[in-house]
């Protein structure tokens, strides 16, 4: 579990996260939602480590990350694994090599034999066993973030971090890589934190999902509950969504439940 | 000013701070080694050896007093090689070829999120993309500036013998005349500093780099003539200390 409290960030004295505090649960796929600039990427940042917060602490399972000693963060950091926007994969290595990497700087233990067994592992996990040796300049955007959760799970992290893994993607990708996520989250029992906008991805796998606005959380909650969320921002978030406005227009002639939960607010009005 | 210094500083600080177990370096260091030195023996042959052609031709050119030995013109081939051309255009040359190089790959890796990456793996990112960088060039250009001195005096050999500008025996001569062994360490002091400045300035340019492919572009060529200047500044300065 990783606990968020009162987190603030600003750049050049425009605030950027305004007094965040969340929980991000074991097990479960979390989150975080928001419009473009709202800083989810931004709070994401600060919880990996690669932004220090202005004020505000983050607890990794009860060990304080913010402002504590080199060789803890160093600790809760190899515990860590992240999916980038842009996947991140290393260009001069091979797939295989991406995936070995982190096991080769973190963990010396293993014999090169075993390194080849976890990365064969990790590979077929998502379903890339025969793409080993293929550069990434040579594999599809979907394969490249494939390749980006097997480094990412490769040295058992219990946290994983994924920065808009359906960015770029077509909708059937997008899909396979959601239900990737939340098959791996719920396999190893991780943490899993999803930076997102994406309302596909809310409906696919938000177990609990966090919504900012301007820097501030306004919402937590399941995905069962956020059509019922009581917020304004939230519901122009969600109505804003084409899928959403014609799942709603589906719902409106059929009488379905989006109909009912929208029937009273202003957005859902002119859809 | 101060500031890019204070930080340059920082940079230098925190790549030899919490580095990688030395098998990693090591590793590293001869991935680069090559990258940095072999890789570069064909422009740095081509270009020393010209250069020790022309000095040749244009000394002879200008050394018109039959008073002075023909033997004069190896003399100060050698001389303008060991202590000047030799250390100095090769550093120039591999800041063109290498600063830009160091400076276009830690930028690209910057913008597409791979140092990032390195730092969420709890791995320090100076420690392992720069550290290997700054000690391959340390030991890349002595050996560099060394063969560049031999082929610079060869072209010079070649240039004067071939177009008659002088006689084989007159330029072994003119090289062997009061030699001082001191000029060789200084110019192997010289291609150790420029080599810190080179890779240090390009790496440094390359790591913080922000933005897109333009600001990749821009931070190569900043690298490449910071470099440049940063050679000349100190070229003078160790010349005023150390001769």
């Amino acid at each position: 579990m990783i606990e968020v409290s009162n987190i603030e960030k600003s750049f050049d004295g425009t605030p950027v996260l305004k007094g965040i505090s969340c929980v991000f649960e074991t097990g479960k796929c979390n989150l975080l939602l928001g419009g473009s600039g709202t800083g989810k990427s931004v709070l994401l940042q600060c919880i990996v480590g690669l932004m220090k917060p202005d004020i505000g602490s983050i607890t990794f399972d009860g060990t304080i990350y913010t402002n504590s000693k080199v060789d803890i963060r160093q600790e809760i950091r190899r515990k860590i694994g992240m999916l980038f926007q842009g996947s991140a994969l290393f260009d001069s290595m091979t797939v295989a090599q991406n995936v070995e990497f982190p096991l080769q700087m973190l963990t010396p233990e293993m014999t090169p034999a075993e390194r080849r067994d976890r990365v064969e592992f990790c590979l077929k996990r998502v379903g890339l066993e025969k793409a080993g040796d293929k550069m990434p300049a040579e594999i599809s955007g979907g394969m490249k973030k494939r390749v980006g959760i097997a480094r990412a799970i490769a040295p058992q992290c219990t946290y994983l971090f994924c920065d808009e893994p359906n960015s770029g993607l077509d909708p059937a990708t997008s899909i396979k890589i959601d239900e990737l996520i939340r098959e791996i989250t719920h396999e190893y029992g991780i943490t899993t934190v999803i930076v997102t906008h994406d309302m596909n991805s809310v409906i696919e796998i938000g177990e609990h999902i966090i919504f900012l606005h301007q820097g501030k959380k306004l919402w937590d909650g399941t995905k069962d509950e956020i059509l019922n969320a009581d917020v304004p921002e939230l519901k122009e978030f969600i109505f804003s969504s084409s899928l959403v406005r014609a799942a709603k227009k589906v719902d409106d002639e059929s009488e379905g439940g989006l109909a009912a939960i929208t029937e009273n607010d202003t957005y859902g009005s002119g859809i | 000013m101060l500031k890019t210094f204070g930080t340059f500083v920082l940079f230098m600080r925190g790549m030899v701070t919490r580095t990688e177990r030395f098998s990693v370096l090591w590793n590293r260091t001869i991935d680069e080694a090559i990258l940095i030195g072999v890789d570069s023996v064909v422009i740095v042959s081509i270009v020393s050896a010209f250069i020790g052609a022309v000095t040749c031709v244009q000394i002879a050119y200008n050394l018109t007093n039959p008073l002075i030995p023909q033997s004069t013109i190896g003399y100060m081939v050698r001389e303008m090689t060991i202590l000047e051309l030799a250390p100095t255009i090769t550093s120039i040359v591999l800041a063109g070829k290498v600063g830009s190089s160091i400076a276009g790959g830690l930028g690209t890796m910057r913008i597409t999120e791979q140092v990032s990456a390195l730092e969420v793996m709890g791995i320090n990112s100076t420690s392992y993309l720069v550290l290997p960088r700054i000690i391959a060039a340390l030991l890349m250009f002595p050996l560099l500036v060394i063969l560049a001195m031999l082929l610079s005096i060869l072209g010079g050999y070649l240039a004067g013998t071939l177009t008659g500008v002088m006689t084989s025996q007159d330029y072994i001569e003119g090289i062997r005349m009061d030699f001082i062994p001191y000029n060789i360490v200084f110019a192997l002091i010289k291609a150790v500093v420029f080599a810190f400045l080179v890779s240090g300035i390009s790496s440094f340019k390359g790591y913080y780099t922000t933005g897109g492919a333009l600001e990749v572009g821009a931070a190569s060529t900043g690298a490449v003539t910071n470099s440049i200047i940063a050679i000349l500044i100190a070229d003078f300065a160790l010349a005023a200390l150390l001769l």
